[in-house]
């Protein structure tokens, strides 16, 4: 299986071995065609976004207004911090210049002048490695004004990194544009959205580093070729990070689809002491966990993944084996998500505090049946009532690891006391993954 | 305490600044710098930070509060981040965060008496296909088990 993203080719980060396997072509290649044609190639490949919504990437370049006086902005999303989640730091050490061309593209597609990458502050290696391969792509002029002569057209851009300084809340996109303008990194609500008003008030599109990086492939091999790759639905090759209890953790590109058992057994080496699985976070620590008896068929791709109760998110699969304490590993995301809460909205502030200190009551053993409805029905209250997605991702796993690990939960606490919460009702409405009922 | 920017220092922020249509988004790479000058950022590094970039002292502090990495306080010569989340603590990273806090006798964001260690339990590092891990400055080492960590801690105790 051809590798896009991630080639097995030695020294692929420096810019000569990267020319020599027909590097900065495809860019080449795409100033040779309309911007129209190149975002309808990559709608046509199906190329959807790898920073987790999954959203397709052509259609979002669409939104940016084709006649305006204004600067507009490509931000490319390095900001990487979900947990579980190590793909991005993979391209930024070896194959920095695909990314490199990708926002090259990307740039020219959208009729963007500057682009952003922004990198997460603790990634201080990667962000050297980055900078050293755009400081080589500058002098040899595949980037900056020198593109003019290289390529001989009249569009050129500037590619920048911008060091974050950790805060999870950065990897939001409306965030990481505060975060870039030199603010607080609060999100914003949308609309208007940032094709319109994004950086300073321009017309911003914001895309994943993994995104980015399977553009070039896509210009070159033609958008046919991309889609028949994986699953229809959802195509190409996905970096599935692997974590957690398997013999071999890392990252593997594999076509979209692959079988999230074949991943775990075939790829990552399957478990250490052939123990059975008992949970499984399939797309970094804010998706809803699986059941390690749900796994069986269950394909890893955005699609399959929502029929199976979860979603895609980054990729990142963490795997427990049947002696984990899932108490304790709820306990630990709910105190990742409290943390990292920015305390913009109300529900989300205190919500996540709320949560972490229930789930460490049960971890205590002073938990009672009750205090797992409380749970399930802060979780309710908080998702769907924040302005950025962060909401969500507080209240997912704590909802769905206790609807879905009911009887582990309820074996967990000593108290038996079933007064109904008043809001029960909540965890009854409308959800992105419907909820079995609880209540029954 | 007076800060002010070295001259280097003050090229490597125009360097930054002239990466932007503005002059504010250099505030995180500022404080970097006033960060490493100075240790950490203090009010003075805050007034000065401000003084350069057009921004009110509140903006800047705002910046400073609400970001991990930047510290109110002298943190110890290395300092040392822990990752406890998820993939690490199912590959061990609580017990070795007990390990690196018994063997320095210090708390989460506390300093060790001779300056020469802090400690920080971190979130997720981006680390988790090479867990556990801790970070020591800028540097990850990762794959670690118990003796790993004494080692490292160790030949940090006797390089100072």
């Amino acid at each position: 299986m051809e590798k896009i993203v991630l080639p097995d080719i030695e020294n692929f980060h420096q810019i000569d071995v990267y020319l020599s396997n027909d590097g900065y072509k495809s860019v080449k290649k795409a100033f040779g065609q309309t911007t129209d044609e190149i975002i309808d190639q990559v709608k046509k490949s199906g190329l959807r976004g790898r920073g987790g919504a999954a959203f397709s990437a052509g259609l979002k370049w669409s939104f940016m207004p084709k006649t305006t006086d204004k600067p507009k902005y490509l931000c490319v999303n390095g900001d990487e911090s979900e947990p579980g989640s190590f793909k991005d730091r993979e391209i930024f050490e070896h194959n920095p210049h695909q990314l490199i061309e990708g926002t090259l593209i990307t740039c020219y597609a959208i009729g963007a002048k500057v682009a952003y990458i922004y990198i997460r502050g603790e990634y201080h290696k990667w962000i050297k490695l980055m900078q050293k391969a755009i400081d080589a792509a500058y002098e040899k002029g595949y980037v900056g004004e020198k593109m003019k002569e290289t390529f001989g057209t009249d569009f050129y851009c500037d590619i920048y990194i911008h060091k974050g300084a950790g805060a999870y809340i950065c990897g939001e996109e409306s965030a990481l544009m505060n975060s870039l303008e030199g603010q607080r990194g609060y999100p914003r609500i949308k609309p208007p959205f940032p094709a319109h008003n994004g950086l300073w008030g321009n017309p911003t599109t914001i895309n994943n580093v993994e995104t980015i990086a399977n553009v070039p492939k896509i210009i070159e091999k033609g958008w046919q070729w991309f889609a028949a790759i994986g699953e229809p639905k959802h195509p190409g090759t996905l970096l599935f990070g692997v974590s957690g209890h398997v013999n071999k953790p890392g990252i593997y590109e594999l076509p979209s689809g692959t079988l999230l058992t074949d991943i775990i057994y075939k790829y990552a080496g399957g478990i250490p002491g052939d123990k059975k699985i008992l949970c499984v976070i399939p797309g970094g620590s804010s998706m809803p966990p699986l059941r390690g008896d749900q796994l069986e068929g269950v394909k890893m791709d955005a699609e399959s993944l929502k029929e199976a109760g979860s979603a895609i998110g980054t990729g990142g699969i963490m795997v427990m084996d049947e002696d984990t304490d899932l108490v304790k590993v709820l306990a630990r995301i709910t105190k990742f998500y409290h943390h990292e809460s920015c305390g913009l909205c109300t529900p989300c502030r205190e919500g996540t505090g709320w949560m972490e200190k229930v789930i460490n009551r049960i971890l205590n053993g002073e938990g009672s049946t009750n205090d797992l409805d409380l749970l399930i029905s802060i979780a309710n209250n908080i998702e769907g009532n924040t302005i950025c997605a962060l909401g969500e991702a507080a209240a997912w796993p704590v909802r769905y690891m206790i609807a879905r690990f009911r009887d582990y939960f309820e074996e967990r606490v000593n108290k038996k006391i079933t007064i109904p919460v008043k809001n029960k009702v909540h965890s009854m409405r409308h959800t992105a993954f419907p909820l079995p009922d609880i209540t029954k | 305490m007076n800060f002010k920017f070295t001259e280097e220092n003050l090229n490597r922020i125009q360097k930054e600044i002239n990466k932007y249509p503005v002059k504010k988004p250099a505030v995180m790479a500022a404080l970097y710098v006033g960060q490493e000058q100075n240790g950490y950022i203090s009010d003075e590094v805050i007034k000065e930070v401000a003084g350069l970039l057009e921004m009110t002292l509140e903006e800047v502090l705002g910046v400073v509060t609400f970001y991990t990495m930047y510290h109110q306080k002298q943190m110890g010569k290395y300092h040392i981040q822990v990752c406890t989340n998820v993939s690490c603590m199912l590959r061990g990273g609580y017990e070795i965060w007990d390990q690196v806090k018994n063997k320095l006798g210090i708390n989460n964001l506390e300093v060790s008496e001779d300056h020469n260690f802090s400690l920080e339990e971190v979130e997720c590092m981006g680390s988790c296909g090479t867990a556990p891990m801790i970070a020591v400055n800028e540097d990850y080492y990762e794959n670690l088990n118990k003796e790993k960590v004494e080692e490292i801690l160790e030949s940090l105790s006797k390089t100072n």
